[in-house]
């Protein structure tokens, strides 16, 4: 007789029943939906929301509902045609004051939803959105560090009244002294300064020199830093975008993926990602000629030569007053001439500063220096890196303020864009595109319905050859397969990875293989009863001898997946999931699954014949 | 029912020169083909940018192509991708690392006759990262038939894990020799599926070797050929059904699955159908060649003695 305990029965029961729930948020489907949220995060009033209510209404579009969602609102459509006509409208409608984000929203019941059951999440090649990689470059990081230590060195020996020159290189300083007797000194002066470099020191000639060298360890604590806060910057611009489920996330040493789903306009979106773009405020060299700098080439000491937008040189002074890092806040508004213009609220330090520079410079011109960092190749094919620096304003300082101010003559930079970019933060280290890929909601949508229809047709030609070929045993094998699809389902909604076109790929190889292990065991008790053997000892006889074979080959089919995991990227990754977790439940859906229902039908009692 | 009722066991080994014969052709004909054709490697591999666009009627693929070439694409390729109305152009990578934009560019001169296009896909990947990815890709599919060789030494001996390699490799090398031949497009997801190929190749592969090992122990003979061909023709109803149910699968999503996985299917439904084939001939007739035996595969002393009492 076949009989299993209580306790498998239970567990089969237990791990369906339970697999069911967690995957039934999944049968509900998602509505696209378009969320609005205001500029700097300010929350949506009803009247707002009323507005937007009725613009859709006299544009005939239909919506399914609309609803708060934190400071944003939601509103769903029946259609994606619907969604972006009508984010079409918004933008529209409400003007440059609001961001508007696509999105997918699940149809779940509130009971489901209060049980913290949610379905799967879709990659972005099924819900429509863009993908970059960006490269952090850290050079000059360690290059700013390193100037910043010989300048620090260069005026501590010039207090000590030790002659010197000071030399930064590539991952140190280089200090020459002039006469020898000071080496001494310069050592213990500098090691005080800095304990955490390397020292080497030497004699030459009449002289002497130092080179103080950051080690491995401080070399990748400050890479590392660099690209922990570029993700941060990177996290605020990716909320100030507004984009619905962001993911930003760190991949190798110096390279960040951030992930917009439902986001459309990729050009903006990486415009503002990498934007290197920060100011400073300087007071101009009022007093000496621009124009004749211009023509020597060379501007006066403690001057720097800058061009204006509208192409006119100026002359500014070196020493910065405040810079783009102690901003607290900037909003995009107008100027007293409706022109457009950035608010900005200076922190106190910076306040302080500008301040004690307005006070001493009331009717002098202040300038606004926009700052970007370009990648270029050069003569020799490398990479540089080019700081391209505008003057976007020189405005004469007409009264005394401090932190509240604002920034004019945005000709050349957006606005709105500048006012984003400063509130988010300027980035520790510039970062470069190295790969995009945009997926429109449409070809998601596509992607969605053809996945689905591959997966269901898959699934019948199976089920219909196994159920004529194995009879009562395939039509128990087609449970089985249905359940581990359930299950495959449940898993994925638990762990919230996110469903992708290959992960569907997946799926419905996982429905061709997950067949094998029935395939394997029914061939078997076909074997054993040809063997004269009797119904009830050839039904266990399969399950036993067959266990052996299954397990081998799913485990090397288990070994190809996870090294497909190990070494894949995002799409790839997406396969080898769906693929090990199939792999995985048919084990149990085919093998134990199968096991208890056999012996519910044909355990009790004997048999003459089996219809398999 | 029963699709393959044999009454005499088919002779597989006996035409073992044959198989020979036509496995080395096919692999040097493959390796001929990588060797002077090369892979049409998509931009994954090679960097560049893609753009999928869709045109309400259907597209004038000429029209676009000098377009693109005014615009300064000289280079671009232009084709069908799935419907008439969808086009994919693939522009090779430039000198300019700066790729920001290309997208909307070529939108815009797309669009610049009036015509309504709408944005399908673009996808931008940097030489760099293309080149990082044809060598981790490489180190995958060898990574794991390493780690696959280790498995099936421990499960089984040597002589059967080189066997098992042998044929993973003879199914991978002409998958990639007939994307090669046929210059088909080689993206990601085709690695992918060739890295599938080599688990599904070996589940078969493993399940005919567990049934030799059984035979073997089973039978004890000297005439090693004879058992294996016992053993292939035991699970030849196995192999076949679980082929076609993987087949059946795969087709749908060749025909269904639309235009972004035709090639993975096809990909995956060649190296279904050799993967088959390699794991009755090419697995079995490489250990044959090694001269594996009952020796090999007796287990140690204290099951040989149970097993006695069986038998």
């Amino acid at each position: 007789m076949n009989r299993y305990p209580l306790w498998k029965n239970l567990l089969v029961l237990i791990a369906i029943v339970g697999g069911g729930l967690i995957a039934l948020p999944n049968i509900y489907g998602a509505d696209p939906a378009v969320l609005i949220s205001r500029e700097g995060q300010g929350e949506i009033s009803e009247m707002e929301a009323d507005s937007a209510r009725r613009a859709l209404a006299v544009a005939g579009i239909e919506i399914l509902g609309a609803r708060q969602h934190g400071n944003s609102l939601l509103i769903r459509f029946d259609s994606v045609e619907a969604q972006l006509s009508a984010r079409d409208l918004l933008k529209e409608q409400l003007g440059p004051a609001y961001s508007l984000a696509l999105d997918l929203v699940p149809r779940t019941p509130d009971w489901v939803a209060a049980l913290g059951l949610k379905p799967m999440s879709l990659g972005l090649d099924l819900q429509g959105g863009v993908h970059f990689l960006f490269e952090v470059n850290t050079d000059l990081v360690v290059a700013k560090r390193v100037e910043g230590y010989a300048d620090d060195f260069s005026r501590r020996l010039r207090e000590a009244g030790i002659r010197r020159t000071v030399q930064p290189l590539e991952g140190a300083v280089r200090v020459e002294l002039r006469r020898r007797e000071d080496l001494e000194q310069a050592e213990d002066l500098l090691a005080e300064i800095e304990p955490d470099l390397t020292y080497d020191s030497g004699f030459d000639g009449e002289g002497a020199w130092i080179t103080a060298t950051l080690g491995e360890a401080r070399l990748r604590e400050l890479r590392d830093n660099a690209v922990s806060k570029n993700i941060t910057i990177l996290r605020n611009r990716v909320n100030e975008l507004g984009v619905a489920e962001p993911l930003v996330q760190r991949q190798g040493l110096e390279r960040i993926v951030v992930q917009l789903p439902g986001v459309q306009d990729p050009a903006q979106a990486s415009r503002i990602l990498g934007s290197t773009a920060t100011v400073e405020f300087r007071m101009t060299c009022y007093e000496e000629n621009a124009l004749d700098a211009d023509r020597l080439g060379r501007a006066p000491l403690g001057c720097e030569l800058q061009y204006h937008t509208e192409g006119y040189p100026i002359l500014l002074r070196r020493a910065v007053i405040a810079d783009g890092g102690q901003l607290v806040d900037a909003r995009q508004g107008f100027d007293e001439n409706g022109q457009p213009a950035v608010h900005v609220n200076l922190a106190a330090r910076g306040a302080d500063a500008m301040l004690e520079a307005t006070q001493e410079n009331l009717n002098r011109p202040m300038g606004v220096l926009f700052i970007e960092t370009k990648r270029e190749l050069d003569e020799r094919g490398e990479t540089v890196l080019r700081e391209e620096k505008t003057v976007i304003s020189d405005a004469i300082i007409r009264g005394v303020f401090s932190s509240r101010f604002q920034i004019t003559g945005l000709n050349v930079v957006d606005a709105r864009d500048l006012a984003l970019l400063l509130r988010a933060g300027a980035l520790e280290a510039p970062i470069f595109k190295v790969e995009e890929r945009t997926v429109g909601p449409s070809l998601g949508q596509d992607n969605i319905d053809q996945g689905m229809r591959a997966i269901l047709v898959g699934l019948f030609l199976v089920v219909l050859f196994i159920s004529v070929y194995y009879r009562v045993f395939g039509m128990i094998a087609t449970m089985a397969l249905a359940a581990n699809m359930v299950l495959i389902v449940a898993l994925l909604s638990l762990l919230q990875a996110s469903l992708t076109l290959p992960g569907i790929a997946g799926i419905v190889l996982t429905v061709g293989m997950a067949v094998d292990a029935n395939v394997l065991i029914f061939e078997r008790i076909r074997e054993e009863l040809r063997n004269g053997n009797s119904p009830q000892a050839s039904i266990r006889a399969g399950y036993e001898k067959a266990l052996v074979t299954i397990a081998d080959a799913n485990i090397t089919t288990l070994i190809a997946a996870i090294v497909l995991f190990t070494f894949g990227t995002g799409p790839i990754k997406g396969f080898a999931i769906t693929l090990s977790l199939g792999i995985l439940m048919s084990m149990f859906t085919a093998i134990v699954g199968t096991r208890a229902v056999v012996n519910l039908v044909y355990g009790r009692r004997r048999l003459n014949r089996l219809a398999v | 029912m029963e699709l393959l009722r044999l009454r005499r066991e088919i002779d597989f080994f006996g035409q073992r020169r044959i198989a020979t014969i036509l496995s080395v052709v096919l692999v040097l004909v493959s390796l001929g083909s990588l060797a002077t054709r090369q892979l049409n490697l998509g931009i994954d591999f090679t960097g560049g940018v893609l753009l999928e666009v869709g045109y309400r009627a259907d597209a004038d693929l000429g029209q676009i192509r000098s377009d693109l070439a005014a615009a300064g694409y000289a280079d671009a390729q232009v084709q069908n991708f799935g419907a008439a109305r969808d086009v994919l152009i693939r522009i090779p990578p430039r000198e300019t690392i700066d790729a920001e934009g290309v997208g909307e560019e070529l939108l815009g001169v797309l669009r610049a006759g009036g015509e309504q296009v709408d944005l399908r896909r673009v996808e931008f990947v940097g030489p760099q990262v293309g080149q990082e990815l044809t060598e981790r890709g490489g180190l995958a599919v060898l990574f794991a038939l390493l780690m696959i060789l280790l498995y099936v030494m421990f499960r089984f001996q040597w002589k059967f894990a080189v066997g098992s390699v042998a044929a993973l490799a003879h199914d991978v090398i002409i998958i990639l020799g007939i994307f090669s031949l046929f210059q088909l497009p080689f993206d990601l997801t085709i690695l992918a599926a060739a890295l599938a190929v080599i688990g599904y190749s070996l589940n078969d592969t493993i399940v005919v070797f567990d049934r030799i090992r059984e035979n073997f122990r089973r039978i004890r003979t000297s005439n090693a050929q004879a058992v294996m061909n016992t053993s292939v023709n035991q699970m030849l109803g196995r192999t076949v059904i679980t082929s076609l149910t993987t087949l059946l699968v795969l087709i749908a999503l060749f025909l269904f699955g639309g235009e972004a996985l035709k090639g993975f299917s096809s990909a995956l439904i060649i190296g279904v159908v050799v993967g088959t084939y390699s794991s009755i001939y090419v697995a079995g007739n490489t250990a044959l060649a090694l001269n594996v035996s009952t020796a090999d595969l007796l287990p140690p002393k204290k099951e040989t003695a149970n097993d006695g009492a069986v038998t």
